[in-house]
């Protein structure tokens, strides 16, 4: 594994309100994240994880500090510079799934090629493909309300990574799941990092799904708790 | 990126397809409504207009008692005489044309054929003041009136009951006992706004008929006097210079109620046109409220999709879609949906016009200034409230937009 810098935090806050009525999310945020890594996020509700993970996928904005991307000074960029490094080099899987209803499998996981100008034949060629790699290849015409929980997610994974992102961002990708379809959702994840050398970013409260990755962070009350590489990761099959 | 917003776009509608339809279908009916209504209410005042002035333009009408409509005289009413024509066309100023007009209703027959109808008996200024044209044959002429000559002039109601498909010119028909050649046949005028076939009459000379039909039992025997004005010379202005002439000569007082009434067509014209204008006015407010209540069914379709929509607006920022990709976006659905709607809403109002025209005959003329405000208005509501709840989604943050509720 290469020890490539790709995520750089220096005391990165985040304040929701204004006022009185104002909450300090995150209090001074430091944290270096390699490309290949698998780092879980953890803590308890109200600690900041989701806001750290919300700031760090791009899709809200630090309130002071620096967050750099590839060396990137994302803090400077504007709304639409943000939406392409979404489009170029994210990937998004969230708890809810977020799948647009009344659509296939192949629409929702064509949806981001959509934004990046591909032929309709590659846009299908390459959809195809990542319902095969999350093992759907035979689910392509259903529709979420037609597909379980574990299903869903998967196309959700699917479509994060059909554009071949660098880094995928998980917020609590198997909290609406039960325990068997979170083993298969974690160890697809797994998988994807091992094979593809994708960064893994994921959210969770949960130690077990936190097992999974190789590094933990831990937040509490906005500031980071803990940072530790994880000795016994759960194998493939042995959970 | 215009052609991908397109691709996107449409690929939106056909996932929603239930809430597209509705928000077209409130499009076509607001478009539909108002154009049918106000085409049908246009159409309506255009024929009545037309039926009036085919009674003749700027035609007075000198009758005999008070009050108006197909009925004779009042009992006790003297009728005019020609010297009171003659003396129209003498004295008072501005005068085109008088004809004197003496009626009776006689029997007619052409060989087995046999109809009761209007005899109208006059002088040749008939024609011109009614408006009237031949189809085939001619007028009658002044030797012919002096000579009390049994010619007729038929109209072509008249013709069709007793001819059929024969040629009416030079034939002999038969009014009660007498004898007459018909000379010339009326082009076709159709039925007045007050519901009487003018096509069903026999124009004679009038000596012919006061002669040998009515009998010259007393000179005052003329049932109306028609006259038309010259260009230029206000109406009001020939009514009070006849009601005058008139007053003299039948020797009314002052104080004295009038036992005649000039009636001026144009005046009656306008005031029926005036009224089918406030119809359709009022079909207008009407359609207005249709047209109204599809906007709001537009309204309340877009509005209670918002929730869904600003997920799906959350949804596409969170890949990388760009806030104006997705605005275009929801842009290009709004006009697609609105157009589509509004040349529905055209189309269907056609048909409903062309169908409706002919039950209700009506003539039917496409006014394209109707159709364009119909279409912009339910368009504009139709992109408004597609356009305005996705500007207002797609600037959050993509995190905001996925949380709503």
């Amino acid at each position: 594994m290469s020890q490539e810098t790709l995520i750089e935090l220096h005391d990165l806050t985040k304040t929701y309100g204004v006022g009185d009525a104002s909450f300090q999310a995150l209090r001074g945020i430091d944290l270096t994240i390699h490309r290949g890594e698998f780092v879980a996020v953890m803590g308890p509700s109200g600690s900041g994880k989701s806001t750290l993970m919300n700031l760090l996928g791009c899709l809200d904005t630090p309130t002071s500090g620096s967050y750099q991307f590839e060396g990137i000074e994302v803090e400077k960029l504007d709304t639409d510079q943000r939406s392409l490094l979404r489009r170029h080099a994210l990937g998004f899987i969230f708890q809810g799934f977020n799948l647009l209803a009344r659509t296939s499998a192949l629409e929702n996981v064509e949806l981001p090629l959509l934004y990046r100008g591909y032929s309709r034949k590659q846009r299908h060629e390459m959809a195809r493909n990542a319902l095969a790699s999350v093992g759907l290849p035979d689910k392509e015409r259903n529709t979420p309300a037609e597909l379980s929980g574990g299903q869903q997610q998967r196309v959700a994974i699917a479509r994060a990574i059909v554009t071949n992102p660098d880094t995928l961002f998980a917020d609590e990708p198997t909290g609406n799941l039960d325990s068997k379809t979170t083993t298969e959702v974690m160890e697809l994840l797994c998988r994807l990092n091992e094979e593809r050398g994708i960064t893994v970013l994921m959210v969770t409260h949960e130690d077990e799904v936190a097992a999974y990755a190789k590094r933990t962070v831990s937040v509490r009350d906005g500031l980071i708790e803990f940072d530790r590489i994880n000795q016994s990761r759960p194998l493939k099959g042995q959970h | 990126m215009l052609l991908n917003a397109f691709l996107i776009a449409i690929r939106e509608i056909r996932r929603n397809l239930t809430r597209a339809f509705l928000t077209v279908l409130g499009v076509v009916i607001g478009v539909a409504a108002v154009i049918t209504m106000v085409t049908l209410g246009r159409g309506a005042t255009a024929s009545v207009k037309e039926q009036i002035s085919s009674l003749g333009s700027n035609l007075l009408v000198l009758r005999p008692g008070q009050g108006f409509g197909p009925r004779g005289p009042s009992a006790g009413v003297p009728l005019f005489t020609e010297s009171d024509a003659e003396a129209i066309d003498e004295q008072v100023a501005g005068i085109q044309a008088v004809a004197p007009v003496v009626s009776t209703s006689v029997s007619t027959i052409y060989l087995q054929e046999a109809r009761t109808g209007n005899v109208t008996g006059t002088t040749q200024e008939y024609f011109e003041i009614g408006n009237w044209s031949l189809k085939e044959g001619r007028y009658f002429d002044d030797e012919e009136i002096k000579t009390g000559a049994a010619v007729a002039v038929i109209g072509e109601t008249v013709r069709k009951e007793l001819f059929g498909s024969a040629d009416p010119i030079g034939s002999k028909i038969r009014l009660k006992n007498t004898s007459v050649v018909v000379i010339g046949l009326l082009n076709s005028k159709g039925q007045t706004g007050f519901g009487n076939d003018q096509d069903d009459t026999v124009v004679m000379p009038i000596s012919t008929l006061q002669r040998r039909l009515v009998g010259l039992v007393s000179k005052q025997n003329v049932n109306q006097v028609m006259i038309s004005g010259k260009d230029g010379y206000p109406s009001a202005v020939l009514v009070s210079d006849i009601t005058a002439l008139m007053q003299e000569r039948r020797h009314i007082r002052k104080g004295m109620s009038d036992n005649f009434s000039v009636f001026d067509t144009r005046q009656i014209a306008d005031a029926v046109s005036s009224s089918t204008q406030v119809m359709t006015t009022l079909l207008a407010a009407v359609a207005g409220v249709s047209l109204l209540v599809g906007g709001i069914g537009i309204m309340n379709i877009m509005l209670v999709s918002v929730t869904e929509r600003t997920r799906e607006i959350g949804i596409r920022l969170a890949i990388g879609a760009r806030a104006r990709e997705v605005l275009l976006q929801f842009l290009v659905e709004a006009v697609t949906l609105s157009c589509v709607g509004g040349l529905s809403g055209i189309t269907l109002a056609y048909t409903m016009c062309v169908i409706l025209s002919k039950v209700i005959s009506v003539p039917f003329t496409f006014d394209p200034t109707i159709n364009l405000y119909a279409f912009v208005f339910s368009a504009g509501i139709g992109i408004f409230f597609g356009f305005m709840p996705a500007r207002r989604a797609a600037a959050l943050d993509p995190i905001d937009a996925l949380r709503h509720e």
